[in-house]
């Protein structure tokens, strides 16, 4: 039996596997990596906090309320209790990126496993969990996550509890769609033909194939997740004071907004710029896993 | 390279032969799928009659090609085989062993395989053709050193050097080479009925040349038999030993493939002949074969279901379905049709 | 002697991640009222040439070189209007699968009427008679309820007879057909290729159909242009290719063909796989797979030799020393 002469495989294509792929046509996308700097300097910058030499968070000075920006020894002010602005501004990201991605990750685990569940086996299993999905998806996230902070009370872990049930439903969507589209697929019935169990066709041949899309799809969530976390705050929901976190922040900066504008106004702006690189991030990668190669 | 050297089979894998050589390896009969069609609560419940009370055999080693249209059943039948699609009626016999008696489906999957049309979606993306292979063999038990070497073996036959071809994924082989990779995952599992649905279809003819070169080596190496599904009759005729020709959900003619070529009894089967395409530049087909889309297996029409397009139709055809019935005697060579039944109303029937 | 369309030493490149170089000089002309098939495989480059007629490769990444004339007018050129005009007016297409050609969510005398309207400027009710005209002669079983249908009503062989309407509306000189029958089941293809015999003869067409299908090339065409890597190996009339092929690659399709294939003998199958297209080739790009290969094949590209008018073979065993 004569083998068989080989075309020259593409040089593009030898790069091994599909994530390698991926991440070679992320790298060539500069926005994406800009952005992918961005974040990872905020999170360093969270995680490394106490050893910056930076000054107290907690510390308040009665006569330095309101410094504007570039007073010496406080290079980017301090907030409506003296307290140093780049200090607060640094700890804080560490409670808003946390109550940005962990919802985030929770109800990828969870809404994963049910979108597999339903759109792998279908029929009446879809029906129950798609429609009970369904009533939870057709309240308006923020007003879900105040009810049901609102009814667990505030604190951070509730805050996270409440966001990771307004997640769970439009992520467990996504997942039955995409599964049951592999699910129909010629090599998903040659896996059942030759006998595996439903379980073992979902973990080798549906789960790597559908995993892609639905972390893209979280990825935009992250940017929504930390938008209502600091909304929560903001309400006396989420975090309480006298810890940093954006959005509280932003609250009891309020009335400094006729003071002093630009102080008053950098918590705002570091949630936009962190939501920003968040969508764009999130973009990107779903272009670097669109192309068909 | 010794192709007679096979490497001793795992003991999970093939399905040794009970019957011996007479005793068909497939008796299928009066097969049924009924898919209910998904309307609202308020339509009436309506079927796709996808397959009809169909039934043929296939003996050791034989090739039977099943050839018609869009809409025919032969996907679905194919399917009925390996289980992929739900039998409503029917039996399915393998090799003597009734399905749902003494045979159960998982055994049924150990002598019936099957081999799809190549697409984009006919391998997973995410494993390589090694893995994919290997796949079947680990899912019965076979421990992964043994499933790889069966796979590394598997591609040496199917052509497919495994230095070079093992660790690839199905996006770095071409149309032709992915395809060897499908035959491979079929015969992976040790199968002695491999069913080809439209295996060929999607390739070019070059590479459709080679493809079936090496479904003739396998097929005398490994022992095989095949189900060959086809909308192409040429290549039916090349390969198939038999050939049942369905339309609309029904067998209308079947016998061996000379036979059926030579002295074509049922209109349809005349019409899918007479549609392929010339080779002749002085002698062009002028009059289309058949006119009109094959209907839809939903509603499908009364009677023969084939007297809506056909140009013998007369009322019996639409009052009564025709049973297959042998033609000129040969109890090899069956056809449904009022024509060829004596006695059935139709004026170019014998009288009875 | 100029045809109706003068293809000349065209390229086609396309860059982008993945550089694919897949037309390498192709020249030919289809002369009017001719139906020329372009038979090749998959990675032959004939669907791209076709597109490259009415300009339908994508602009960003697409480098063509070479000249493309219809009807005395440089088709490279043209922008605009002048583009709008020409494509549907003088130039159109017709798909591999009609549900993609049609707008799923316009009836088909709508879309038909839509274009009539454009290129003609008539009225709406002119627009719509003459889209019931054009159903009618593709032959669709009651035209006049089929005008308000939608596309995904209609089976697949009437959605095909309808594209052929909607490219039909506006007269146009040149039909540019792209692998239009390979989707479809063989008794309807028959009848799709009858029709558009027939149309072609009675509208003076010239078409240029592209298939992988000899027998297809058989029924339809008058001339063949087989294309391999990108570049024609050989052109002649339907008879010429059929009963006296030259080039190894065409005989090899010629051989692969089952019609002649005696059951149980092993097939003459063309070993290997065509090249990727990553470079453009240096040499005869068949050389690695033709049984007849000399040195001379893979030293440069292969002479082009004329045995008869009309009729060119690109091998060097045409022009080597009996």
């Amino acid at each position: 039996m004569a083998a068989v002469t080989d075309f020259a495989v593409p040089s593009e294509a030898r790069a091994r596997g599909y994530w390698a792929g991926v991440w070679r046509r992320l790298r060539r996308d500069p926005a994406a990596l800009v952005c992918a700097g961005v974040l990872l300097a905020l999170a360093l910058g969270a995680i490394f906090a106490p050893w910056l030499g930076l000054a107290d968070p907690y510390q308040g000075s009665m006569i330095r309320r309101l410094k504007p920006i570039g007073t010496p020894g406080h290079l980017l002010g301090a907030d409506e209790l003296g307290r140093d602005m780049l200090a607060r501004l640094i700890y804080g990201g560490r409670l808003t990126l946390f109550l940005g991605i962990a919802p985030v990750v929770c109800a990828f685990v969870i809404g994963t496993t049910l979108g597999l569940v339903a759109g792998y086996l279908g029929g009446v299993v879809n029906a129950v969990i798609m429609r009970t999905t369904d009533v939870f998806f057709a309240f308006p996230s923020v007003l879900l996550a105040i009810a049901i902070s609102g009814a667990l009370g505030a604190g951070i872990v509730n805050s996270l509890v409440s966001l990771t049930i307004v997640f769970i439903p439009p992520i467990a969507r996504v997942a039955e769609s995409v599964t049951a589209s592999v699910r129909a697929l010629d090599y998903v019935d040659a896996a059942r033909a030759s006998g595996a169990s439903g379980f073992t066709i979902v973990r080798v041949h549906v789960l790597g194939n559908v995993l892609g899309p639905i972390f893209v799809y979280a990825t935009s969530l992250t940017s929504v997740a930390m938008i209502l976390a600091a909304g929560l705050s903001f309400l006396g929901l989420g975090v309480r004071p006298p810890e940093p976190e954006w959005g509280l922040m932003l609250n009891t900066l309020r009335t400094a907004i006729y003071v002093n504008p630009w102080v008053a106004a950098l918590p705002g702006a570091m949630i936009f710029l962190t939501s920003l690189c968040l969508n764009i991030l999130s973009d990107g990668l779903r272009s670097a896993m669109n192309v068909r190669q | 390279m010794s192709v007679n050297e096979a490497p001793p089979t795992p003991a999970p894998l093939g399905l040794p032969d009970v019957g011996g050589p007479r005793q068909p390896l497939l008796d299928a009969a009066g097969l049924t799928c009924h898919f209910p069609v998904r309307g609202g609560p308020f339509t009436a419940r309506r079927v796709v009659r996808a397959v009809d009370g169909v039934s043929f055999s296939v003996g050791k080693g034989e090739v039977l090609g099943v050839v018609g249209e869009s809409g025919c059943g032969k996907s679905t039948t194919a399917r009925l085989m390996v289980g992929l699609a739900p039998l409503t009626a029917g039996k399915i016999v393998f090799d003597g062993r009734q399905l749902g008696e003494d045979l159960t489906l998982t055994a049924l999957r150990l002598g019936a395989q099957m081999v799809f049309q190549d697409s984009y979606a006919s391998l997973n993306p995410r494993l390589t053709i090694e893995d994919s292979i290997a796949f079947g063999p680990r899912v019965r038990g076979v421990s992964p050193a043994d499933a790889r070497a069966l796979a590394h073996d598997l591609l040496k036959r199917i052509g497919l050097d495994p230095a070079r071809f093992a660790g690839r994924y199905p996006h770095e082989l071409s149309g032709g080479q992915r395809q060897r990779a499908n035959i491979g995952r079929a015969l992976a599992m040790k199968p002695r009925l491999l069913i080809l649905d439209e295996a060929v279809s999607a390739l070019d003819k070059s590479v459709e040349a080679q493809v079936l070169n090496l479904l003739a080596d396998l097929k005398a190496d490994h022992d095989l038999t095949y189900l060959f599904i086809s909308h192409d009759l040429t290549v039916v005729r090349y390969i198939a030993d038999r050939v049942m020709v369905m339309y609309l959900g029904e067998v209308v003619e079947i016998g061996p493939a000379e036979t059926l070529y030579r002295n074509r009894a049922h209109p349809y089967t005349d019409a899918l002949f007479a549609a392929m395409p010339s080779m002749d530049p002085d002698n062009r087909t002028q009059t289309p074969p058949l006119t009109g889309d094959p209907p839809n297996p939903i509603d499908p029409p009364a009677g023969c279901r084939f007297h809506t397009r056909c140009a013998f139709a007369e009322s019996v055809c639409g009052a009564r379905e025709p049973a297959l019935a042998a033609v000129a005697g040969d109890a090899a060579h069956l056809a449904a049709c009022h024509m060829l039944e004596p006695g059935s109303g139709h004026s170019k029937a014998r009288a009875a | 002697m100029s045809g109706l369309v003068e293809i000349d030493a065209l390229t086609v490149r396309f860059g982008g991640e993945r550089v694919v170089h897949a037309v390498n000089g192709v020249s030919l002309s289809v002369a009017k009222g001719e139906v020329l098939a372009l038979l090749g495989e998959s990675g032959s480059g004939k669907s791209v040439t076709l597109k490259a007629l009415l300009r339908l490769l994508p602009e960003g990444r697409t480098t063509i070189g070479g000249a493309l004339r219809v009807d005395g007018r440089d088709v490279l050129t043209l922008s605009g209007r002048a583009l709008a005009d020409y494509r549907g007016g003088e130039v159109s297409m017709i798909f591999q699968d009609p549900a993609l050609a049609l707008d799923p969510v316009y009836s088909i005398g709508e879309q038909i009427a839509e274009t009539v309207m454009r290129h003609e400027g008539a009225s709406r009710a002119q627009a719509m008679a003459r889209a019931l005209e054009m159903l009618t002669k593709v032959r669709i079983p009651s035209p006049e309820r089929r005008l308000r249908a939608y596309p995904h009503e209609l089976s697949g062989g009437m959605r095909q007879r309808a594209m052929i309407a909607l490219a039909l509306a506006c007269r146009p000189k040149l039909l540019l057909a792209d692998e239009p029958t390979t989707a479809l089941d063989a008794t309807v293809q028959m009848q799709v290729l009858l029709l558009l015999r027939g149309l072609q003869r009675e509208m003076g067409l010239s078409v240029i159909f592209v298939t992988h299908d000899i027998g297809v090339a058989v029924e339809i065409a008058d001339r063949v242009a087989v294309m391999y890597a990108g570049q024609i190996v050989e052109t002649g009339s339907i008879r010429e290719i059929i009963h006296d092929a030259r080039h190894p690659y065409t005989r090899g399709l010629l051989a692969a063909n089952l019609h002649g294939a005696v059951k149980g003998a092993r097939l003459d199958a063309i070993p290997g796989a065509p090249p990727s297209l990553e470079t453009p080739p240096a040499a005869c790009p068949f050389a690695p797979r033709c049984a007849q290969a000399r040195d001379l094949c893979r030293a440069g590209p292969p002479p082009v030799a004329t045995p008869g008018p009309g009729r060119r073979v690109a091998c060097v065993l045409e022009t080597a020393a009996p």
